[in-house]
């Protein structure tokens, strides 16, 4: 198979004195979904940050694409923080998606969509929403492109905030418990939006307490406890059995978010 | 005594003249006073600490003394250290100091109120800091600080009258004037209270056609 979309090496991560992530070593392979799984406080959510460079690795290397992510590491192991136009383009490779969907409230969906593609790719205001309508109409929410967020459900909040990232054609997309803040009932539009992303090939990365969809759409699924990778595999190798005891106790707290069918 | 409505419109042209520079140094002032607080505002979120700090105890000394005392030092005190103003700019600049240590702590607020989230979602993007700024904080601040704001331009409407004490001949200083002259202080201090919340219900008024305009963003969404 070709080289990963993403490497990760020996990455740490600290806030002061707390070590959340400790040594992650993970491939993230292309046009497939990895899931990052595990209680809370096992750190998958700052590892999915850290590959949006919304944190700052405390030691280690993200490459996106062989290129290096927020810093570049020497040969001796020391790092040089990269300049901040360097940071925004290797961002570029990437989407990212929030629980809390952070849509802005000041614009319209169609205005949240078209925003980068207007000031960052400076295309005109009609180009721009040309392409964001394409990208509203594939998360099926094209008749409400005129709308605020305010004026949205929590569900079509989080499609205008996948349309926002799809916008600029990303090569990796980042979820970051996408679904967590939704009524029960609103989570299923999301992950059918993320199911055909996934169909279409896109590269994904999904933090998720959907443990449902994490078995049936994710084809790596890596398994993360006290800021260690435990295990990593397909999802037949790794929630197949005989099972790791500490991913049995936390399948047990799941059950209702589909971790029924692998007990 | 009694109420002379004559005497009104007799000095009519002066009031007006009053009200105007009233009205001027308001406008000015309150121009002057967001402006500045916001460039204090952003120096202590995104400047260096010991200017922030720095700052931020001159907001304290002047939201801790009476703007009337701030206006004397100016106005008298001024000279001794060389700064020699006319009524009117030592005025203007009295209400702009005046106005800006408490604007500079409303959009302190709206600056922390901005959910970071909001800004996240802008750096993945792309965006680069000035156009976070510009085109993310600006908005989302100027909305959740609006009612804030307009309540502190109204304050500052009926902080100009202190402005009478070093002689700025605002509408204030003219009525009493009159007032004293013709021995009618009830008519002139009436005056008085009916242009200032006149003027006051305008500004009141604009700031609740902005934040209808506005109400769609604060239906907070979660």
């Amino acid at each position: 198979m070709s080289h990963p979309a993403v490497t990760i090496r020996g990455l740490h991560k600290s806030f002061g004195a707390v070590e959340v992530l400790r040594g992650i070593d993970l491939d993230i392979p292309r046009a497939q979904v990895t899931c990052l799984i595990g209680p809370s406080g096992s750190g998958k959510s700052t590892l999915l940050r850290c590959m949006a460079f919304l944190e700052e690795t405390s030691s280690g290397s993200i490459l996106i694409d062989d290129a290096p992510l927020g810093f570049r590491t020497h040969a001796d192991g020391s790092r040089t923080r990269l300049p901040a136009a360097d940071i925004r383009t290797a961002r570029r490779k990437i989407g990212m998606v929030f629980q809390q969907f952070n849509l802005w409230p000041h614009m319209t969906a169609l205005g949240n969509v078209s925003e980068a593609l207007k000031t960052v790719q400076k295309l005109g205001r009609r180009e721009a929403e040309d392409r964001a309508m394409v990208q509203l109409k594939k998360v099926g929410l094209a008749e409400r492109a005129d709308h605020f967020p305010s004026q949205l459900s929590g569900g079509q909040q989080q499609r205008v905030a996948i349309a926002r990232a799809l916008a600029l054609e990303p090569e990796i997309m980042l979820f970051d418990e996408p679904t967590s803040s939704l009524d029960p009932e609103l989570t299923g539009e999301v992950l059918n939006v993320m199911r055909a992303l996934a169909d279409d090939g896109m590269t994904m990365v999904v933090v998720s307490h959907e443990i449902g969809f994490s078995a049936s759409v994710g084809q790596k699924i890596a398994f993360l406890d006290q800021g260690q990778l435990l295990l990593t595999g397909t999802p037949t190798e790794v929630f197949g059995k005989p099972r790791h005891p500490r991913l049995d106790q936390f399948l047990e707290t799941y059950l209702d978010r589909g971790a029924a069918m692998l007990l | 005594m009694r109420f002379d409505p004559a005497l009104i419109i007799h000095h009519l042209p002066s009031i007006l003249s009053g009200l105007s520079i009233t009205i001027l140094t308001w406008l000015i002032g309150t121009i002057g006073a967001v402006l500045v607080g916001f460039v204090i505002a952003s120096a202590r979120r995104f400047g260096p600490r010991p200017l922030g700090m720095a700052l931020g105890a001159i907001v304290e000394v002047i939201r801790g003394t009476p703007f009337l005392i701030q206006l004397f030092l100016l106005y008298f005190g001024g000279p001794y250290i060389g700064l020699f103003l006319d009524p009117l700019p030592a005025g203007l600049l009295g209400l702009t100091v005046y106005g800006s240590a408490y604007f500079s702590e409303i959009f302190r607020g709206g600056f922390e109120a901005v959910p970071v989230g909001h800004i996240e979602a802008a750096e993945c993007v792309g965006l680069n800091r000035l156009q976070i700024v510009k085109r993310i904080l600006l908005p989302e601040m100027s909305m959740l600080v609006l009612p804030s704001a307009v309540n502190m331009a109204i304050l500052l409407i009926k902080e100009t009258a202190v402005l009478s004490i070093i002689t700025v001949p605002e509408l204030t200083m003219i009525v009493s004037a009159i007032g004293s002259e013709y021995y009618a202080f009830v008519e002139s201090l009436f005056l008085l209270a009916l242009f200032y919340w006149a003027l006051v219900e305008l500004c009141g008024f604009l700031g609740r056609k902005a934040e209808a305009k506005l109400s769609h963003f604060r239906l907070s969404a979660s």
